[in-house]
């Protein structure tokens, strides 16, 4: 009884102290994978990176100016069509609607974010790249925006939700109409929650490859107006890692270096402004 | 708005009417119909997106029907195509993913649901979120640069040593192929697995470990024979999310998984994924048949994930409304 109580208690131990190593292990991915990138970004970063389009094949040096302005306008695009679409969809959802309606638009959207990136690619393909004969930037901000949708209407309507219902009454008693309860009350309540939406949605089609293969296409040279294929940082690693040249490589991870700080920067910051009060100020 | 203009003649023609007209007046309506565009420009896209894939493929279910899914060429010159090697890719990818990832995320989730303080466990929830918030191709670049020298020269000769005698790990060794594919896809699911299956366990009702423990039980006993079957619906829907998203993956893993539409048997052979095929060969489809071909594809990889992720949903809910209403009586 004795021995097997104490192989119990080693049992109990040994896999509590397995699931540590478990947390661990997944933890210290991150580390690793941020400090590989900094160690071999950091040491091909260069000014020239920032400021120069890529170099001929065979030359050294080069930069991805291109690419860092066509993902800057590829995510003003998407951040266009998304947030708008996104916004006015929760506030409905929150505030307008119930019953069969909303719980469609709650489907669809729950649809629309589970289908694969390369799926949402095809989509954008097929409906603003095949018809006109043309890769353009307008595609791919398209595609990235699809993705956009469904992440900022769902977490802004949760946020919305989250108001409590004292502060809607007590701006209808006071006689506003529901959209300036809507317009001056609930959203200047929920902004923080909204932000924070609006700024992990973006952060998560910054990194986006897959939907912009055949959409935004890629680019050696500065994107001429808004119809014409562009260079972006995710597509550009892509190909520069799979490329034969060690030149390649080095700017593939300046350039994955810069997209993950981004990324993770806008995620951090987004958590902070969560983290500083949800809703409403407490009183 | 059509549910407003149905509800005039219950309420009574001029009462509805003037009710109507003085919200609109004030705005309510006006607001609740833009909103409503917005809302249900949604359901629109998503309607049109199936619509699109089922259009897009007309022509390679009239030619191949079911045979698409039974037949290994894929021949753009000859016009023939079979998917099985792409299915067969991805399914394997998948599987070999989730028999690393599902431990180890289960694990972790246990780890920060029951033994670490609520401060740590949140410091390392917010690491696992910012894992989670890693873009694939930055994965897919340390699989190139990392995994597959890795691979290479240390653990598919060291596989090969010891269980070289099972089918699944022999072959050269290239460092791209299946095995590798599966294992930077377990990097990038564990994290899903983990935040969801925390979650679930922290929904786990406080008296369900305590009746456990006054019972006698160890905490690695009340832990895995109570709070762990307790959650057991929710932990199943985090591992559909995270095989729905390891199906759906395509850049990272085309990057290791060596690009070869063939079949084998060993894990170290390179394979194709469907999400892969697509990548590559869209933009410079030959033919017709061959573009629908690849947009047919893209219709496998909807359903299946769209099914996924509808499983993993409900397995979510129903488990975490058990917690609530247990914890609630």
């Amino acid at each position: 009884m004795n021995s097997r109580l104490r192989w119990r208690k080693f049992v109990s131990g040994f896999m509590l102290s397995m699931t540590g190593v478990c947390a661990l292990v997944s933890v210290a991915v991150l580390f690793f994978i941020l400090g590989y990138l900094v160690y071999h970004g950091g040491t091909s970063i260069s000014w020239n990176f920032f400021t120069k389009l890529p170099a001929p094949v065979g030359e050294s040096g080069g930069g991805m100016a291109n690419a860092i302005l066509g993902s800057g306008k590829l995510l003003l695009l998407a951040t266009l069509i998304g947030v708008p679409i996104g916004f006015f969809g929760a506030i409905y959802l929150a505030e307008f609607s119930g019953g069969t309606i909303a719980f469609v638009i709650r489907y669809a959207a729950d649809l629309l974010n589970g289908v694969p990136s390369i799926v949402i690619g095809i989509f954008a393909y097929s409906l603003a790249v095949h018809p006109f004969k043309q890769y353009s930037t307008l595609a791919g901000g398209f595609a990235l925006g699809l993705m956009m949708i469904p992440i900022t209407l769902r977490s802004t309507e949760e946020f919305l939700r989250g108001v409590p219902n004292a502060l809607r009454e007590a701006s209808m008693a006071l006689g506003a109409s529901k959209w300036k309860t809507i317009a001056s009350v609930i959203v200047p309540a929920a902004y923080r929650g909204i932000l924070t939406a609006i700024l992990l949605a973006f952060a998560r089609v910054a990194g986006e490859t897959a939907p912009l293969l055949f959409t935004a296409l890629g680019n050696q040279f500065w994107s001429r107006g808004w119809n014409q294929p562009t260079a972006s940082l995710p597509v550009m690693i892509y190909n520069y890692a799979l490329g034969p040249y060690e030149d390649w490589h080095r700017q593939a991870w300046a350039a994955g270096l810069v997209l993950l700080v981004l990324i993770l920067v806008i995620n951090i910051v987004a958590r902070a402004i969560l983290s500083r009060g949800i809703a409403v100020p407490r009183s | 708005m059509a549910t407003s203009t149905t509800t005039v003649p219950s309420a009574g023609p001029v009462a509805g009417s003037r009710s109507f007209l003085s919200r609109l007046r004030e705005g309510d309506e006006i607001a609740r119909i833009i909103t409503f565009l917005f809302a249900a420009s949604v359901v629109l896209i998503t309607i049109l997106l199936v619509f699109e894939l089922w259009q897009g493929s007309v022509l390679p279910r009239h030619k191949f029907g079911f045979n698409f899914f039974r037949t290994s060429v894929w021949d753009p010159i000859f016009d023939q195509f079979g998917a099985l090697p792409f299915i067969y890719g991805t399914l394997v990818t998948a599987t070999v993913s989730l028999l690393i990832a599902v431990p180890l995320g289960i694990g972790a989730a246990i780890f920060l649901a029951e033994l670490a303080p609520a401060r740590v466990s949140d410091t390392l929830e917010f690491f696992i979120d910012l894992l989670a918030a890693v873009p694939s191709v930055i994965y897919g670049l340390l699989g190139v640069f990392v995994v597959v020298p890795l691979m290479r020269q240390y653990i598919q000769p060291g596989l090969k040593k010891s269980l070289g005698f099972l089918p699944l790990f022999q072959g050269p060794a290239y460092g791209v192929g299946f095995l590798t594919g599966g294992i930077v896809l377990a990097i990038m699911v564990i994290p899903y697995i983990i935040s969801v299956s925390r979650e679930v366990l922290l929904s786990v009702p406080r008296d369900q470990r305590e009746a456990a423990l006054s019972l006698g039980s160890t905490r690695w006993e009340s832990t895995w024979k109570v709070v762990v079957p307790f959650a057991r619906g929710g932990i199943m829907g985090s591992i559909f999310l995270a095989l729905a998203r390891a199906l759906g993956e395509t850049i990272a893993v085309t990057m290791v998984i060596g690009n070869t539409p063939a079949i084998s048997a060993s894990l170290f052979a390179s394979g194709y994924s469907i999400a892969g095929v697509i990548a590559n060969e869209l933009t410079d489809a030959t033919s017709d048949l061959h573009y629908e071909s690849l947009v047919e594809l893209g219709l496998v990889l909807f359903l299946l994930t769209f099914i996924l992720n509808g499983l993993a949903r409900l397995l979510i809910m129903a488990t975490s409304q058990r917690g609530s209403g247990m914890g609630n009586a």
